[in-house]
């Protein structure tokens, strides 16, 4: 049962990235979008993620529980020491989710929109900056559950080059993942055009990002280039992952939507499984050493136990709906 | 501020602003699909209006609702990690349930917000049902973790070692079935005369009366019924708390000394230094007939608890007194208003008036008997198992994380107001028609 509520663990993880990622990056796409052409992206991007957008953020919520009920220890060990950063990225979803709708239902279409947009975008911006900050930092091994102040202790721990350039990576796969998705969500030649010139963009960005962070990482003394390529899986994982971004910038000319999501989707999968592959089952690495690991860290049997059966119960009435849910839409997109 | 008390009233606000989306996200719903049933029934667009014009302000609070939800799940951890740590692993189980019911809450609307005009439209009706089954789920799931707080179950402490979890009977401890009947019936008396209240006061104002008055109708029926039920589950709930809680019942009525025909106290001012409440009525041997069904059984007092372990009694007995005073004037106008519909009364500008003045009376009780509930278990986090002092945070500075998420929190409440009031002034426009 332990490997089942794991399992569901990096499947949720995976699946905020995806989808909440590219919802994030639909605001990212916006903030860097010319002003004449805002309001006409802003159009396609409501009638893409409106309908599903609530059920996005559930994953996160998803994670939380199961880390606070499975893992308790791992979790309060975050909130502790990355209290400030988590802090900033809630008070990103409050801004986000509450702009996204306000924007849309306000009864008066006057100025406030244009405040609601613009905190739409920045905190777009600056929630999944936070998410990979907060990733970054637990593998940085800064987190000093020993330290004496409060620099050392709940500020060195997230504040330092690898971890920021985690974020910004997490943000250029955000915009990559969301451009890539609202290609096949426009119908107008031009928008397409842009979308494409977009994703582009954020290939490009993701990896001069990606690059950020071997660098950050090479300079401050973390392994990374060995987490990732030190053993078969991630350098397999790796290749994939390369291989298949040249397929996907061949099809993006042909412009055929599903063969590029899936493309894209299955890049950011890699990334999480190299990224993930060589640490499992450790996923907080503290500064003297320790490792806070899914294995010895678990709660009791019962919990762990209770915790399975309420995740696949709960699969059994979710995933049809949902798959419903993205089906009925989709058809509509088709014939409307 | 010390950081201890910030952290306290983090949460406090958090949860404070919650609970009331939250009952609204819960009760909503099923006012939508009554009126949204009428339209499917008559075809009379009057229906389709309100349903539309409801829908919208869902929308706005089930955002508001679920960002705020999210918040906590993380605040929990952030300002209680010793709790949760402990807690989590024992009091999880209605959590992880809930992430389902809030999944299944989230796809319904997804359909029932889009949906308008796409599917079958008894299926778009039946998916607005389930959105207010699953929330109404989720809050009675929620419930059960705050009650297992109140009356810890499912675990055997050993040493200050927490053994042979088991998260189920964690699940259904002693205090949750009273405590989420009182919560459910508390979100339909307090969305239902908040509702009324507002549609009231446009009738009054002669706007689109037959929009309001049909919309008046439907919020007043749950609103009142549920009110008429309130205090019967409050009595339940007190003579639960005296078996469980004495130390809760001692300073909800500010009751020092252990008594035989113990009195009830209305009103006045609770001294914590001398022992005694000044300027009280005091009603002999009803407290001793509230709490135990029988004028003479003893109750016991404050004096019964070790100083330590005695809850803050100044604001558990203010708050009580508020909840159960608003409780007591909505039940008068419940009744008030089925002689209304007995005579005929509905348009009567006083009966509208009346319920105009109502309109924060059931949120004004849900956030006092919140207060209730919290402060009266004090000092106890998780109640005679782990003082909330020891739970708190070690991250010194709390207070600047206080005073942001406060600002934060007003903004938000304001634009939502101004939102609310563009949306309903805006009704003559967006669904005025004549048909
Ligand atoms: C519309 C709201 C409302 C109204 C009119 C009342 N209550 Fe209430 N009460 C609540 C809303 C509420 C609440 C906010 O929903 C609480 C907090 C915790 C809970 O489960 O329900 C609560 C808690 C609560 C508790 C503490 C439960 C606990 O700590 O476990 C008691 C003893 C009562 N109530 C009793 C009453 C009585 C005797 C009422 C008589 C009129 C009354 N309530 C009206
Ligand atoms: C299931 C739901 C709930 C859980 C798990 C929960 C948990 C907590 C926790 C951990 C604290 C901090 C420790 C303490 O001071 O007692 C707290 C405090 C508090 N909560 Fe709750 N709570 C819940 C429901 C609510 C709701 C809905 C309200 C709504 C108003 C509320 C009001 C408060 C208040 C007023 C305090 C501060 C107590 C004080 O200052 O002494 N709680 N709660
Ligand atoms: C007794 C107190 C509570 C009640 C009755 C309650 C009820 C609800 C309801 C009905 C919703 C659905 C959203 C809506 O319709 O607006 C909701 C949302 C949420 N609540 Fe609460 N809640 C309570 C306390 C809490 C606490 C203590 C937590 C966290 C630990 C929490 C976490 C959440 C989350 C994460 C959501 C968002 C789910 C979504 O996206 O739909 N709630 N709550």
């Amino acid at each position: 049962m332990l490997y089942v509520v794991i399992g569901y663990l990096w499947a949720a993880i995976l699946l905020y990235l995806l989808l909440g990622g590219a919802d994030f990056g639909a605001g990212i796409i916006e903030l860097f979008t010319s002003r004449k052409n805002r309001s006409r992206t802003r159009k396609t991007l409501y009638h893409a993620i409106g309908p599903i957008w609530e059920a996005n953020h559930m994953w996160l919520i998803i994670t939380v529980v199961i880390l606070f009920v499975g893992f308790p220890v791992i979790y309060t060990t975050m909130s502790t020491y990355l209290h400030i950063p988590l802090a900033l990225m809630l008070l990103g979803i409050i801004a986000r989710g509450t702009a996204f709708t306000f924007r849309h239902y306000d009864a008066v279409r006057d100025d406030m929109q244009v405040l609601y947009n613009r905190i739409f975008m920045y905190s777009s911006f600056v929630t999944p900056l936070f998410l990979g900050i907060i990733a970054g930092s637990a593998v940085s091994g800064y987190i000093d559950t020993q330290a004496g102040d409060f620099l050392h202790a709940y500020v060195f721990s997230w504040l330092h080059g690898f971890s920021i350039s985690v974020g910004l990576f997490t943000v250029a796969i955000c915009g990559y993942l969301a451009a890539i998705y609202l290609i096949g969500e426009t119908h107008d030649p031009d928008e397409k055009l842009r979308f494409i010139r977009k994703a582009q963009l954020f290939t490009g960005v993701a990896i001069g990002m990606g690059g950020l962070v071997f660098l950050t990482a090479w300079v401050e003394g973390i392994p990374l280039t060995e987490w990732v390529f030190g053993n078969v899986p991630g350098i397999i994982g790796f290749s994939a992952a390369t291989l298949s971004l040249i397929f996907l910038w061949y099809y993006l000319r042909a412009g055929k939507p599903v063969i590029i999501r899936l493309l894209a989707g299955f890049q950011v999968t890699m990334i999480l499984l190299i990224t993930t592959y060589r640490h499992f089952p450790d996923i907080v690495l503290l500064k003297n050493g320790d490792t806070l690991s899914l294995l010895a860290h678990q709660g009791q049997a019962k919990t762990i136990e209770s915790l399975g059966i309420a995740l696949l119960a709960g699969s059994i009435f979710i995933l049809p709906a949902l798959f419903y849910l993205l089906y009925s839409f989709q058809k509509e997109e088709a014939h409307g | 501020m010390d950081d201890f008390l910030a952290a306290r009233s983090q949460m406090a606000l958090s949860l404070g602003f919650h609970i009331i989306f939250s009952c609204i996200g819960m009760v909503m719903p099923f006012f939508m699909a009554v009126s949204h049933f009428y339209w499917l029934r008559t075809g009379r667009p009057v229906f389709r209006n309100i349903t539309k014009a409801w829908s919208k302000g869902v929308a706005i609070f089930f955002a508001t609702g679920a960002v705020s939800g999210t918040v906590l799940s993380f605040e929990l951890g952030l300002l209680w990690p010793t709790f949760m740590q402990h807690a989590g692993p024992i009091f999880g189980m209605p959590f992880s349930l809930e992430g389902t019911a809030f999944f299944i809450e989230a796809i319904a609307l997804g359909f029932f917000l889009y949906g308008w005009d796409r599917f079958h439209p008894w299926f778009h009706w039946a998916t607005g049902v389930v959105v207010g089954i699953s929330g109404l789920v989720s809050g009675i799931l929620v419930v059960s973790a705050n009650a297992w707080m109140n009356s810890p179950a499912g675990f055997d402490y050993v040493d200050g070692k927490y053994l042979n979890i088991d998260p189920i009977a964690a699940m259904f401890n002693d205090a949750w079935p009273l405590q989420a009947l009182h919560m459910c019936l508390a979100a339909f008396v307090a969305t239902g005369f908040a509702v009324a209240g507002v549609h009231a006061l446009m009738i009054r104002r002669g706007q689109y009366v037959d929009f309001h008055s049909k919309a008046f109708r439907i919020a007043a029926v749950f609103g009142t019924v549920a009110a008429v039920l309130q205090p019967l589950s409050g009595d339940l709930s007190a003579k639960d708390i005296a078996k469980r809680q004495p130390a809760k019942l001692a300073a909800m009525e500010a009751h020092f000394h252990t008594e035989k025909r113990a009195s009830l106290i209305v009103g006045g001012l609770p001294d914590e230094d001398a022992q005694e409440v000044k300027y009280a009525i005091r009603l002999p041997g009803m407290l001793s007939f509230l709490a135990h069904g029988d004028f003479d059984k003893p109750v016991a007092g404050l004096d019964t608890i070790p100083k330590e372990n005695q809850p803050p009694v100044a604001p558990t007995h203010f708050a009580f007194q508020i909840m159960v005073g608003a409780g007591m004037l909505l039940l008068g106008l419940s009744f008030l208003y089925f002689l209304a519909l007995w005579k005929g009364w509905l348009q009567r500008r006083w009966l509208l008036g009346l319920f105009t003045l109502a309109t924060p009376l059931g949120f004004i009780a849900v956030e006092a008997g919140w207060t209730v509930t919290e402060v009266g278990r004090q000092p106890w986090i998780i109640h005679n198992i782990m003082r909330t002092a020891d739970a708190v945070t070690p991250m010194p500075g709390i207070r600047y994380s206080f005073y942001l998420f406060t600002g934060v929190y007003l903004s938000l409440a304001v634009v939502v107001v101004f939102m609310l009031y563009r949306q309903i002034r805006m009704v003559g426009k967006l669904y005025h028609t004549n048909a």
